[in-house]
């Protein structure tokens, strides 16, 4: 259209200098009375972290919803429900595991189980959010650290979350069942334990880094049925992998699940009388996993902020 | 004899370009979106890239961001390299991106506090810069209200605030005014002049010809990823947009030979004449009469004018006449 007019005088009529728009002691003063900011990697990461805490304290009755109903309810049907209405027949793991009850098969399986679930929820949702929509990301990509410590910190962020998770799992196998029907929890090697959680929450949170930078947003869906879904289910969680033996060919399978690892590698170490997998095996998978996935989520962040 | 006094360093400009490019891999091919792009900012300018949607300026803000990795070329700001070193630039940079990328998990002061604190400002430091900013801005009644419940113009100025806790000697702003109401955005322009005025070097991109005019020391027009001209307002306007343009459009197709028998081209005072479908266009020096002997030659053959526009010499002038396309927003 050529109806234009000059439009060279719109912004000459308000250039004068205003009386003031910063309220305050305005200008002046955000400049020159600031205090001199000494940005240190530490002390970035430090305050990404106090964030996270920030946050998850405001949501902390949402969150611990959250955490505690899927192996709270779960217990109470498996361990409490079934065994009084005489459904007890259908737990063959149990006794393909030297007649432990079903409690005893259930702590480290939903405990390696809420690792997962939780090391991905903490990481993988957000970060889609954060990549979509306002890109959010790229306020946290301008903080003074390269784009990889960010990448490190939403992975430990997302792997205390996913550790918190598994201890909730603890109180709730051991106090909630029917008579008869507790755990039996027999634990000698503690600080194998605390590695077994480490290494697990770890690379829970690195799978939840990768999935959510290549995550197209609108096949969020696909994440359930498609990774957490067949993980969990075929992770060992509901039966230890040694009951597999009978179906020898998905007791291969299931070895490609890191999900397997963890809840074996917590069998290891709180229930070691049902059986579980070599722990050179575990180990090996715990930590290679959780470098190699750790090393292509953070570089695949990067590119992903940097484009 | 006495040695000559060394004389000390100049002051690295804010921000210096050479040749920046950046072309994005896609799979529709190459798409080049910054095509050698040659800047230098001094420190204290308030200076403006101007130009259409997808003319390259988020891009070039990107890149001199950190955010977007430059394939050729180099800029730096502040001094440093933005590729060798981008942390040190980020600490030196206040950014303000087009979309609202406050934490909105966090309260107004808290966006203010953390980000503090991301630089380096201990707990009680962050809250007295939270403090400081949220009234400078005008946002202390909502300090505790979530991010998320801020109108446009209030999340606009949190934006600002955050970009500065940490003094940055460099403040970007990518089309800082886009989408807010008139009165919003000069009240925007205020603030941002105030900050200028007392030191603040700022890089601003818009595609709003007023909004150049009203706050930028320099401009450098972009499009196509190409900076067309670049210096002050009156500079621009004085070289290639010194031209007033009268554009006639008329009821029917202009007949050839009717710009020739108007007798305007090659008058002095008449750079330009350009004949396209149903419109003449005029660029002037002497404007005077043009619009007249326009409508004089369009009646003697028998054309009836539609509509007609005399732009005086403007950025929009300036762009007209460097791309031979009108500015669009």
């Amino acid at each position: 259209m050529t109806t234009t007019t000059g439009t060279q005088q719109a912004g000459a009529a308000s250039a004068a200098l205003p009386s003031r728009a910063l309220a305050g002691s305005g200008a002046a003063a955000i400049i020159t009375d600031a205090p001199e900011p000494h940005p240190t990697l530490v002390r970035t990461f430090a305050a990404m972290m106090a964030r996270e805490g920030r946050v998850l304290r405001r949501n902390l009755i949402g969150t611990f919803t959250r955490a505690i109903m899927q192996p709270l309810l779960f217990v109470f049907v498996f361990t409490y429900v079934m065994p009084k209405i005489g459904g007890s027949g259908i737990f063959g793991a149990g006794a393909a595991a030297g007649g432990a009850t079903f409690a005893t098969i259930l702590l480290p399986g939903l405990m390696a189980s809420m690792l997962f679930m939780q090391g991905i929820m903490a990481v993988t949702f957000p970060l889609v959010m954060e990549f979509s929509w306002q890109r959010t990301i790229e306020d946290r990509a301008l903080a003074p650290v390269p784009i990889r410590v960010l990448a490190i910190q939403k992975i430990l962020a997302g792997a205390v979350q996913s550790f918190l998770g598994a201890l909730i799992v603890i109180p709730i196998v051991l106090l909630v069942h029917a008579p008869g029907q507790s755990p039996h929890v027999n634990v000698t090697d503690w600080p194998l334990l605390a590695v077994i959680l480490v290494t697990g929450s770890l690379l829970t949170a690195s799978l939840g880094l990768l999935l959510g930078t290549l995550m197209d947003p609108r096949k969020m869906q696909m994440l359930f049925a498609a990774i957490l879904l067949p993980a969990t289910m075929l992770g060992c969680v509901y039966y230890p992998w040694s009951a597999l033996h009978s179906i020898r060919w998905l007791q291969i399978a299931v070895l490609i699940n890191p999900m397997v690892y963890m809840s074996e590698g917590l069998r290891a170490v709180l229930t070691p009388q049902t059986g579980h997998l070599a722990l050179w095996a575990i180990l090996l998978v715990l930590i290679g996993v959780t470098a190699l996935v750790g090393y292509f989520g953070t570089k695949a962040f990067a590119r992903r902020v940097l484009n | 004899m006495t040695e000559p006094a060394v004389q000390p360093p100049a002051p690295p400009p804010a921000i210096r370009t050479e040749d920046l490019r950046k072309t994005y891999k896609t799979s529709r091919g190459d798409v080049p979106a910054v095509r050698g792009i040659d800047l230098a900012v001094g420190t204290g300018e308030f200076f403006g890239l101007l130009g259409p949607n997808g003319a390259g300026k988020s891009t070039t803000i990107g890149m001199l961001t950190t955010l977007v990795v430059p394939t050729g070329g180099r800029a730096w700001v502040a001094g440093i390299d933005v590729v060798a070193d981008p942390v040190g630039v980020k600490r030196r940079i206040g950014v303000v991106t087009q979309n609202n990328t406050l934490d909105m998990q966090l309260t107004v002061a808290e966006n203010l506090e953390f980000r503090s604190r991301f630089f380096g400002l201990g707990l009680r430091d962050a809250a007295r810069r939270a403090e400081q900013l949220l009234v400078a801005f005008g946002l202390a009644d909502r300090r505790k209200a979530i991010a998320t419940d801020l109108s446009g113009g209030q999340a606009k100025r949190l934006l600002i605030a955050r970009a500065l806790v940490h003094k940055p000697d460099v403040l970007f702003l990518d089309e800082p005014t886009a989408g807010l109401d008139p009165q919003t955005r000069v009240n925007l322009w205020d603030m941002l002049r105030e900050l200028h005025a007392e030191g603040q070097t700022i890089l601003l991109t818009t595609h709003y010809m007023e909004e150049a005019e009203a706050l930028c020391d320099r401009v450098a027009v972009v499009d196509h990823g190409e900076v067309l001209a670049a210096g002050t307002i009156d500079e621009l306007k004085e070289g290639a947009g010194a031209d007033t343009v009268i554009t006639v459009r008329y009821e029917s197709p202009v007949p050839d030979g009717l710009a020739v028998r108007t007798g305007l081209p090659g008058r002095p005072g008449i750079s330009k004449v350009e004949t396209e479908g149903d419109q003449v266009r005029v660029f002037a020096r002497e404007p005077e009469g043009v619009l007249g002997e326009l409508v004089t030659a369009g009646a003697a053959a028998g054309l009836t004018v539609r509509d007609a526009a005399q732009l005086r010499p403007s950025l929009e002038t300036v762009f007209l006449s460097l791309t031979g396309r009108e500015y669009r927003e």
